[in-house]
């Protein structure tokens, strides 16, 4: 069958939902949603809509899962039924499982792990709303949740990805332009640190692309960044403001 | 030596607060000469240190600490207790009895059962064990009455205050007894339900506004204005009842 041919980009260089080829989706990041749990944070990036809860660290339920030198980071990346167009099974799909491993291992690395040996840390995203680049809109927002419940960690890590699309490289792609594109970056990073946590690549690009790919990607991280800092800010400055106007 | 940030600036985890012959405090770390932040808070900068005052944490036992705990199992020779961490504790029956524990004299349950809160201070802790705890030292003992509130541990220094002036005058205002466990459980024993309700009140807001100046002065009078409405209450109800 074959495909009729979307345009992805038009003449005047705009790209399905308006932007420019170097502009992210609006960002909104709100932290400590959740008052069940040690700490929690949630991210709306374009029509992607995530929440993520911490618990812990806490003893390790089953024994024999902890670890001698370090803390267990337990993550689980999970798609609610009604996150996509047609429904989702709620069992974890082979991608999920996929996700999370990939997710824990973008976080591991920012965290003090050996200051806690034989605990366990549960981190859970909940994805409520899907549209594209939900992996890094989720170690965004997971990064965000640790942060809050005052689990000792390097630097927050933030995550954007980049892409081809129509024979351009452009930043933050969306769901459709993720699935008709020619390939997706997306990256992790730990701005203080200058580290990055996770590179992943789908698609096809070459040297020089792939290059130009991840420094946009790494751009986009850069001014998520200082978004997620403001979150983290934003309750406590919230409620100095309140007591110094009294 | 250069610093970054002014003194008591909320910072988040990764930002650089200082560069050079500095000492990293609690909740930073260092690479090279620089410190970092580890968790979100406020930076205090002294001579030779810098450090974070956390603005949310969870309690990391230490030697000499007086807790409040809740206990969770009980063993052959002693009990396993919940103090609000990573790090469940154990209480040893020979921790609590004045005299030598035998096993088949003594029933463990008839000294403390599951859900029994007590106060107790750690003697023991180094990551590789679990805590233990001590009972045998004056103040210590099981909980009988009060109420608990639960804070972050990390507000527990701003609970008490400086020199203990903040918690003193929660003492006074109030009357209550307090018992502030470093693990951010904190046991109010009034005369009346009120008074608890008060304190609970005012640890309420020294812990949603902790990270903000003049807070025993807020605190004092937030509690003098609640007393006021309450005799004000009282003075409406009294003419009523003389009328029966």
């Amino acid at each position: 069958m074959q495909k009729a041919p979307v345009r992805l980009i038009d003449e005047e260089g705009k790209r399905v939902d308006g932007r420019e080829w170097n502009e992210l989706r609006p960002i909104k990041i709100e932290v400590g949603v959740l008052n069940n749990a040690d700490g929690s944070a949630y991210i709306e990036q374009g029509k992607n809509k995530i929440l993520a809860a911490v618990y812990g660290p806490k003893e390790a339920h089953p024994r024999h899962l902890t670890l001698p030198d370090r803390a267990l980071l337990r993550c689980r990346y999970h798609m609610a039924p009604f996150s996509v167009e047609e429904r989702k099974s709620p069992a974890p799909s082979r991608r999920e499982i996929e996700l999370s491993k990939v997710i824990r291992e973008s976080l591991e690395p920012a965290i003090f792990l050996e200051h806690y040996p034989r605990t366990a840390i549960d981190l859970f995203i909940e994805i409520l709303q899907a549209d594209g680049g939900t992996r890094c809109a989720g170690i965004t927002v997971a990064s965000l949740a640790l942060a809050d419940a005052g689990i000792p960690m390097r630097d927050l890590v933030v995550a954007c990805a980049a892409g081809k699309v129509d024979n351009k490289i452009v930043l933050d792609l969306n769901d459709i332009e993720d699935k008709e594109g020619e390939a997706d970056v997306p990256v992790a990073f730990m701005p203080n640190l200058n580290a990055v946590t996770l590179l992943q690549m789908d698609g096809t690009l070459t040297p020089e692309e792939f290059e130009q790919a991840v420094n946009l990607a790494i751009e986009g991280c850069k001014r998520i960044y200082k978004m997620q800092k403001e979150a983290l800010k934003a309750r406590y400055l919230a409620i100095k403001r309140e007591v110094e106007e009294q | 030596m250069t610093t970054f940030y002014e003194n008591r600036e909320i910072v988040t985890p990764g930002d650089l607060l200082a560069e050079g012959d500095y000492k990293a405090g609690s909740n930073t770390y260092k690479l090279g000469n620089k410190i970092y932040a580890s968790r979100p808070g406020l930076v205090e900068y002294n001579e030779r240190e810098v450090r974070v005052v956390a603005l949310n944490a969870f309690y990391i036992p230490s030697v000499g600490d007086l807790v409040i705990g809740k206990v969770v199992e009980v063993n052959v020779n002693g009990w396993v207790v919940d103090i609000n961490s990573p790090y469940s504790a154990i209480l040893r029956a020979s921790d609590v009895l004045e005299r030598s524990f035998k096993p088949q004299r003594d029933e463990l349950t008839e000294i403390l059962d599951t859900g029994d809160l007590l106060i107790a201070k750690i003697t023991s802790f180094d990551r590789t064990r679990a805590p233990t705890l001590t009972m045998r030292e004056r103040g210590l003992g099981k909980i009988t009455r009060g109420q608990i509130v639960k804070i972050t541990p990390t507000k527990i220094p701003r609970v008490i205050g400086r020199k203990g002036s903040m918690i003193n005058m929660l003492k006074k205002e109030t009357g209550c007894r307090i018992t502030v466990g470093q693990n951010g459980l904190i046991l109010i024993l009034g005369r009346r339900i009120e008074d608890e309700r008060l304190a609970i009140q005012a640890i309420r807001k020294i812990e949603h506004e902790a990270h903000t100046s003049g807070l025993t002065d807020r605190v004092a009078e937030m509690i003098r204005r609640e007393k006021m409405k309450e005799e004000i209450k009282q003075d409406a109800k009294s003419p009523r009842e003389t009328d029966r």
